[in-house]
């Protein structure tokens, strides 16, 4: 599977990761190369197999639904890059 | 005083018990190594007014008697443990400045046990690399030297190897996702554990990739490595995969009596091209064993090569999830904003900034792979190849096998900036004997066991069977023993 200049771009606008047109050649085919490196896992039988969930069986714990934590709005603000008025403050989103 | 920096933990606690040094003398000399090794690149955030309240609160605790194995150990930790009011930035731009609030269960437990911590250690950014050059901090560098070239102490815990290969701390803590621990333990000498996942809760460790990572101790010896996976493991209600079972007492397991044990060689391991000295090694090492009583017996893990690509689905698709909580609101770097910006541009921006290339191409590569239409080809292929991988191990530990032996690495250390022009795939097979044992979640233990030819160290890694630390331990103390791996670096920093 290779991957093409409009891909490249796409892949790198679903990350969030800005890239520059002219890189994105070079990006792409390096992201390629990797995939290449990837198909090897076509030549293997996976028919009825089920994906590996844990290490020994186990039941993941459960816990009671309640709140057991709060109250601590200036230490979950203190490493904002911008905070304001007790929240966390961005770029306009809606018009 | 340099001499007190080069104790393992356990000679430290021993004649801390006895009353013939103190913790904050052992701390102090550490300290001193510290300031003095900043050519290593392996500290990248030094803590020693807590270090020493630490030691004096140690001291006394000792004095009072009944103190843990840990208490009064000087420790390095990897910038990927938060730490809390103490920089925390996993050897990223984008986690620049950023102090927790609060402690990792790993570092909570070993305070707790009394441990001491000297500082925050170089890695590879978001422990994704095999030469700690992807780190934001820059370089760490082995202490290990042949020639005039700088060589890379592995990553990406290289840090934490560099730091106790140095005789900088007594011990330091490691992550291991897919060699993290075992690959730079090899490649500086020291002994590296990666427990079964889920003995070791992962709470307040940044993450890479969350069914992969596991945390555990970087030593320099066997014995260390048992004491201290003791305060690091054990179940956490925070971590929901963290096992509740209960933990043997890994130091009393260590009898070096393993008669009768049946030693697993796998034939696919035995890679085209890799150097005849490691063949040689990993041969010496089951001689070893077999004249410590042990059974050797060849076995097959037929899915062995698929490993690495499975992995390299598995990992970044991991990451990309992980790593979108990075946005430049909550935490760390934002980047500056042109006029009419909005919150996508801060996104798309903040993030190309923060980010190294290593962790851009993982990010996208999961983002790839994860994507309608690719979801089933690849990401669900390789959990099922995952699956696979695991059976090969579960048939042979069915068949009796008790422990696998296999080499660390696929060659000694090479030179910083030796792989920067090599594809990334190129990088990537460092892991080749290591990644097969994350994949099934199993527990495996670097052990030093020689020089090659050029005098660098070299690494024989054990798996065991899940939650059976106890057992790998000991027979990697068996290992231990017979090698006599001794030598040191010579200081040049």
């Amino acid at each position: 599977m290779s991957i093409d200049i409009d891909t490249a771009r796409r892949v790198a606008h679903l990350a969030r990761i800005a890239v520059d047109e002219k890189d994105l050649p070079a990006l792409a085919g390096e992201l390629s190369n990797i995939l290449d490196f990837m198909e090897q896992l076509n030549e293997v039988d996976v028919e009825g197999i089920e994906p590996m969930t844990s290490v020994t069986p186990m039941r993941l714990k459960r816990r009671a639904d309640v709140v057991t934590d709060g109250g601590m709005q200036d230490k979950i603000l203190s490493n904002a890059p911008d905070a304001r008025e007790g929240f966390f403050a961005v770029p306009k989103v809606v018009e | 005083m340099s001499e007190l920096s080069k104790l393992t933990i356990a000679e430290a606690r021993d004649a801390m018990r006895k009353g013939d040094v103190t913790s904050v003398e052992i701390t102090e000399a550490c300290l001193a190594e510290v300031n003095a090794a900043d050519a290593l690149g392996a500290f990248v955030h030094k803590t020693p007014e807590i270090a020493l309240d630490q030691a004096r609160a140690a001291d006394a605790r000792i004095k009072a008697g009944d103190a843990p194995g840990m208490c009064g150990i000087p420790l390095g930790i990897k910038d990927l443990f938060c730490t809390k009011g103490v920089d925390s930035q996993a050897a990223s731009n984008i986690l620049k400045g950023f102090k927790p609030e609060y402690e990792s269960t790993v570092t909570s437990q070993l305070f707790g046990a009394g441990a001491v911590m000297l500082g925050k250690l170089n890695m590879d950014e978001f422990a994704m690399g095999s030469s700690n050059e992807t780190s934001a901090y820059g370089n760490a560098v082995n202490p290990w030297k042949i020639d005039d070239r700088q060589l890379t102490p592995g990553g990406s815990s290289g840090g934490s190897a560099s730091a106790v290969a140095a005789d900088l701390c007594l011990a330091a803590t490691g992550t291991d996702t897919g060699g993290s621990i075992r690959q730079p333990a090899a490649f500086t000498g020291i002994v590296g554990l990666k427990p079964t996942y889920g003995r070791v809760s992962r709470w307040g460790t940044i993450a890479f990739a969350s069914s992969l990572d596991q945390a555990g101790p970087m030593t320099k010896t066997v014995r260390d490595a048992a004491i201290m996976l003791q305060a690091m493991s054990g179940h956490d209600p925070k971590d929901s995969t963290s096992a509740d079972l209960p933990l043997p007492d890994f130091e009393a397991a260590l009898t070096g009596d393993i008669k009768g044990k049946k030693i697993g060689i796998p034939r696919e391991y035995r890679m085209d091209g890799m150097p005849e000295e490691i063949e040689t090694l990993w041969h010496e090492g089951a001689e070893m064993l077999r004249a410590a009583g042990a059974e050797i017996v060849d076995i097959s893990l037929p899915h062995t090569k698929y490993a690495l690509p499975a992995y390299y689905v598995i990992a970044p698709a991991e990451a990309s999830s992980n790593l979108a909580r990075y946005d430049g609101v909550r935490y760390g770097h934002r980047a500056k904003l042109a006029a009419g910006d909005g919150i996508v541009q801060m996104y798309e921006k903040t993030r190309a900034e923060g980010f190294g290339h290593e962790v851009q191409r993982r990010v996208m590569i999961g983002t790839y792979v994860l994507s309608a239409g690719f979801y089933d080809a690849y990401y669900n292929r390789a959990r099922k190849v995952r699956a696979l991988i695991k059976r090969d191990f579960d048939q042979a530990f069915a068949a009796g096998v008790d422990a696998i032996l296999t080499p660390a690495t696929p060659s000694s250390a090479f030179g910083l900036g030796e792989m920067a022009e090599a594809d990334p795939v190129q990088m990537y097979l460092n892991d080749v004997f290591t990644v097969t044992v994350n994949l099934a979640g199993l527990p495996g233990i670097s052990v030093p066991a020689g020089l090659d030819s050029q005098g660098l160290p070299l690494g024989l890694q054990l798996i065991g069977r899940p939650w059976a630390e106890d057992d790998l331990l000991n027979t990697a103390y068996a290992l231990e023993s017979a090698a006599g791996f001794v030598s040191k670096p010579a200081k040049w920093w």
